[in-house]
């Protein structure tokens, strides 16, 4: 790994505000990387020109001492994102070659901080799945390895790309997205480190939707502090989403801190039923750190805990279905080749049942069937209610601590085509995360330890909604006294 | 404000071959709201524009779009439901409603299902003077139009406009109280002046602003009041949803057709299916579009992209107390302070532009006589014409002014014609015409009675035959009339007369 590529943000910025190196060094470092590393499948377009040319104007703004926050840092981009003028098909063969003509918020917003941009991450199509191996691009492999066997792991999902990429130092930091875990759960299986925000956050606008009202963007970097500087570029209020909240953004680099006297941290009781044995000695060594860095660690209950996986797996589909009905053939992306005296019909039928992958096909099937007239009470409406209790839930457990500590998976990264054929285990990946997105809440990610195989181990911190700086604080802190430096050993 | 009183006007009656039949309609009129911009993009709604351009990227439903709502339509809606005198809710939500079209861009059309932005309110159908239909309006809701499919301009593609997509629509949706085909047509006739004097929606049925779907069904006498007291529906007969109309003289057709289909199944022994019809007027008949079985799912779930829609009675208040002086109420006023007839006041009420006109000619005049100029000489020339009232060559000013100039005896009614064919015309202040063109009325008795005597003396034998008929005194004033170039005041004109003739 080329030093340059694999530098912490804060690090970078440093050197390039002390003029120490300069973006395009750094960027130059970074597209070699992506150039080398083809088997990882991380980067699914790479763009060198751009790149380069961003880099040369961060340089100037650098040279000229008025460089924005993010000047120089090259940064890469789920696939999720539209960019203008290059292309976003949220790995989908529906979209295919779709180009847009417009720049999501978040990503303007990071081009605007004077980010580099180096290209477009792989991802799970249309960001439904926990493994990066349902895209048309191909399946993303983790650049981590079980100890002594060369199978390939997946890097998670849905954001396995940007948690590939920046374990394997191919960019300095990238964005993701997460509606049932795809930003936490790709960074505990990589070693990185990833934020969900709280829901309103981030403008949407322009994010390709799975589920709008889960939906939301994040960053997975190399550091707590790296996830803070890039939130805070990426947040905001934006008057196009009308889903998005009107209050100002902190300063949550300010809010970092070693220190947690005085805090109280929740461990939910139910997050440990049928865990297994090296999971449950990673989250009682992060409480043991916590508890080392000062806070009070106390048991909580989260009791419709259960509940939450299913009634995500109802309210995600459900919205993913309509918010897939767009994908027609009529106005843009695939249209299938139709035969002679084919109609409308035929043309959706077939454009739709080409362009769009099988585990998409699924959900949007799912979420037709809960939506559906005789099912949307039994189905959806229950699962709105099970999503107000499992609210509720939170807020009755934030009564009484500051933020809670709970794995981020059940265990670390499985080989790719190991879920294959059985997608509720797959589902059951995000035990742990969805929770939050049901309940908007923010997590973070950090990676602790090794699992016995070689593998990283993360825990997630889960905070009170708009509180994003209270469990950065708690993740640096947790960080800190981790220690976990380990790096994927090259063999890509 | 006194209203006026009204009877209920009795229900269409069909006579079967076997019964007699009543007809049940229920209507549900899509409006455009007025407004420049879509209801949840900022692409213009204006008419007759080159095929897709106006359509933004939210129209389009490009990736990644969200819609935003335009607070202005959601005040239009408001403002059409206090105008219907009906309860606004507070807070209501937008849904989708799912289903493909290559005119649906998303996919799904935003609407609201559950809970609509405005309750219950009531439409006053008046049909002929002292007689209106009180028609119950169940709700109003706000959603999205959808665009066009053209199917006839090649033998093999379809193409898509997308203009109308997205640009904002009021469904007001009655309760079944319609009870005849000419109802339904004056229904719709009053929602739309409603809606004009609101200025909530243009009322253009040509351009598609307004159009109605028609939910028709026959029963027997008597179900319908049964239908009234217990709310329950199976006293009703099944009914059929003729879509998309936008004629009043098709909407009769259509329900007249309509009926008697239904009544001619029932008749048969058979029953009447439930399902979605269209109306062809060149044929004259509905036929089916699709069955209740073929009917779409639509899996209506609350829209994740959008917050419910929410405010203040204050707000509302706000909206109310901008609220124009409606149809009824006018039309109620003009009775009671001009002293026009309740047909009269229907007429000079049918518009605002009509009523204001009326209001600036009436205002320190005679309102009877006002009405008759505004109503016969100045709206029929109009109407003959096909002048906008807003255009209108005589103003209400010069017409006020011709009313004064018979009011002061300064010209007769015949006269009064002339000069407003003057004005039409050519214009002028009507007073300096009268003046420049010598058309004042001549009361001075002296000049009349030479004139008379003239008149006499010129025909001593019909002033014979006079004496012992005096109806034809008649014609001695017509003469004397002809020769005064009809200024002498035909009063004046017939004492004189009858007196020299000796006759009474």
């Amino acid at each position: 790994m080329d030093e340059l590529s694999s530098m912490t943000i804060a690090e970078a910025r440093d050197r390039l505000r002390a003029r120490d190196v300069t973006s395009r060094e750094i960027t130059e470092a970074c597209l070699s990387e992506i150039e080398s590393a083809s088997a990882l499948n991380a980067v699914v377009t790479s763009t060198p020109d751009k790149a380069l040319e961003m880099a040369d104007a961060a340089d100037a703004a650098l040279a000229a001492g008025d460089a924005p926050a993010l000047a120089g840092i090259p940064l890469g981009v789920k696939d999720v994102f539209c960019t203008e003028g290059v292309r976003s098909q949220a790995a989908s063969a529906i979209l295919e070659d779709f180009t847009p003509t417009y720049e999501s918020t978040v990503t303007a917003k990071l081009w605007d901080a004077g980010a580099v941009h180096l290209g477009k991450l792989n991802m799970d199509e249309f960001a439904m799945g926990s493994s990066t191996e349902h895209t048309c691009y191909g399946a993303c492999v983790s650049p981590w390895r079980r100890a002594g066997d060369t199978a390939p792991i997946t890097a998670g999902g849905s954001s396995g790309g940007s948690a590939a990429a920046v374990a394997a130092g191919l960019c300095l930091g990238a964005t993701g997205t997460d509606t049932g875990g795809s930003i936490r759960q790709p960074a505990a299986f990589t070693g990185t480190t990833g934020i969900k925000p709280t829901y309103g956050r981030c403008s949407r606008w322009g994010i390709i939707a799975y589920a709008s009202s889960l939906d939301q963007a994040g960053p997975i970097a190399r550091s707590v502090r790296d996830c803070a500087i890039l939130l805070g570029a990426m947040a905001g209020h934006d008057p196009k989403d009308s889903t998005s909240a009107d209050l100002a953004v902190p300063d949550f680099e300010a809010a970092l801190t070693e220190d947690l006297r005085g805090k109280r941290i929740g461990l939910p009781k139910e997050y440990g039923e049928g865990l297994g044995a090296e999971m449950q000695a990673t989250w009682d060594k992060g409480a043991e750190m916590l508890r080392d860095a000062g806070a009070e660690v106390v048991e909580i209950s989260l009791p419709h805990t259960k509940y939450a996986l299913p009634a995500y797996y109802i309210i995600a589909p459900a919205e993913a279905s309509s918010n897939l009905a767009r994908y027609d053939g009529v106005r843009y992306g695939y249209r299938a080749e139709l035969a002679q005296g084919d109609g409308i019909v035929e043309m959706y039928e077939r454009t739709r049942a080409e362009g769009f992958g099988k585990e998409v096909q699924r959900r949007v099937l799912v979420g037709a069937y809960v939506l559906s007239a005789g099912y949307y009470d039994a189905y959806y409406l229950r699962a709105q209610r099970v999503r107000t209790l499992i609210k509720r839930d939170f807020e009755a457990a934030f009564e009484g601590v500051d933020a809670i500590l709970a794995p981020a998976t059940p265990g670390p990264a499985f080989g790719l085509g190991e879920m294959e054929g059985d997608p509720v285990q797959m589902y059951l990946q995000d035990v742990f995360t969805v929770t939050l997105n049901l309940a908007g809440l923010p997590g973070l990610s950090v990676p602790v330890t090794l699992a016995s195989n070689g593998l990283p181990l993360g825990l997630q911190i889960i905070g009170k909604a708009w509180d994003e700086a209270g469990i950065l604080g708690v993740g640096h802190a947790l960080e800190a006294r981790a220690g976990f430096t380990a790096k994927p050993e090259r063999w890509w | 404000m006194t209203a006026l009183a009204y009877t209920e006007p009795a229900p269409k009656v069909i006579a079967g071959l076997k019964d007699d039949w009543e007809l049940v309609i229920g209507m549900e009129v899509h409006a455009q709201v007025a407004s420049k911009s879509k209801l949840f993009s900022g692409a213009s709604t204006a008419f007759g524009a080159e095929p897709n351009s106006n359509v933004s990227l939210v129209d389009a439903a490009m990736p990644g779009m969200l819609p935003v709502i335009n607070e202005f339509c959601v005040e239009q809606a408001v403002r059409t439901g206090l105008g219907l005198k009906a309860e606004i809710n507070l807070r209501s939500v937008f849904d989708r409603k799912n289903y493909f079209y290559p005119d649906l861009p998303q996919g799904y059309q935003i609407s609201q299902y559950k809970h609509p932005v405005v309750g219950e309110g009531e439409v006053l159908v008046d049909m002929e003077p002292g007689v209106g239909r009180r028609v119950r309006i169940e709700r109003i809701h706000l959603e999205q139009d959808a665009g066009k499919s053209i199917h006839d301009m090649d033998p093999a593609m379809s193409f898509v406009d997308l203009n109308r997509t997205g640009v904002a629509l009021m469904e007001i949706v009655s309760r079944p109280d319609i009870r005849g085909p000419e109802e339904a047509a004056e229904y719709v006739r009053k929602l739309r002046q409603i809606l004009r004097y609101l200025g909530t929606c243009d009322g253009n049925m040509q351009e598609g602003s307004l159009r109605a779907d028609v939910n028709v069904s026959v029963c027997r006498r008597g179900a319908y009041e049964k239908y009234r007291e217990t709310g329950d529906f199976s006293h009703l007969g099944t009914r059929c949803e003729i879509k998309n109309m936008n004629s009043m003289r098709f909407i009769q057709q259509a329900i007249e057709f309509e009926a008697r289909r239904q009544i001619a199944i029932i008749e048969d022994g058979g029953t009447v299916d439930q399902e979605t019809r269209l109306y062809d007027p060149v044929k004259g008949e509905t036929r089916s579009m699709r069955s209740k079985e073929e009917a779409h799912d639509y899996r209506y779930f609350p829209d994740p992209d959008l917050l419910p829609l929410e405010f203040s009675q204050a707000w509302v208040d706000g909206i109310g107390a901008s609220l124009p002086e409606l149809p009824d109420d006018k039309k109620a006023r003009f009775v009671k302070d001009y002293g026009v007839t309740e047909y009269d006041a229907s007429v000079l009420t049918a518009d605002v532009e009509h009523a204001d006109f009326f209001e600036a000619v009436a205002k320190g005049r005679d309102g009877k006589q006002a009405a008759n100029w505004v109503i016969n000489e100045l709206f029929g020339r109009l109407n003959k014409e096909s002048t906008p009232v807003s255009e209108s060559p005589v103003s209400a000013a010069q017409l006020g002014g011709v009313i004064d100039l018979i009011a002061k005896g300064d010209i007769s009614g015949k006269i009064a014609k002339d000069l407003f064919e003057i004005l039409w015309t050519e214009g002028g202040d009507p007073a300096e015409v009268v003046e420049a063109r010598g058309m004042k009325q001549v009361t001075d008795t002296g000049a009349i009675e030479a004139a008379v005597d003239e008149v006499l003396a010129a025909n001593p034998d019909k002033v014979e035959q006079a004496k012992a008929k005096p109806s034809m005194a008649g014609w001695f004033v017509g003469q004397v009339m002809k020769a005064t170039q009809g200024k002498a005041n035909p009063q004046a004109v017939q004492a004189l007369v009858k007196q020299k003739l000796g006759v009474e």
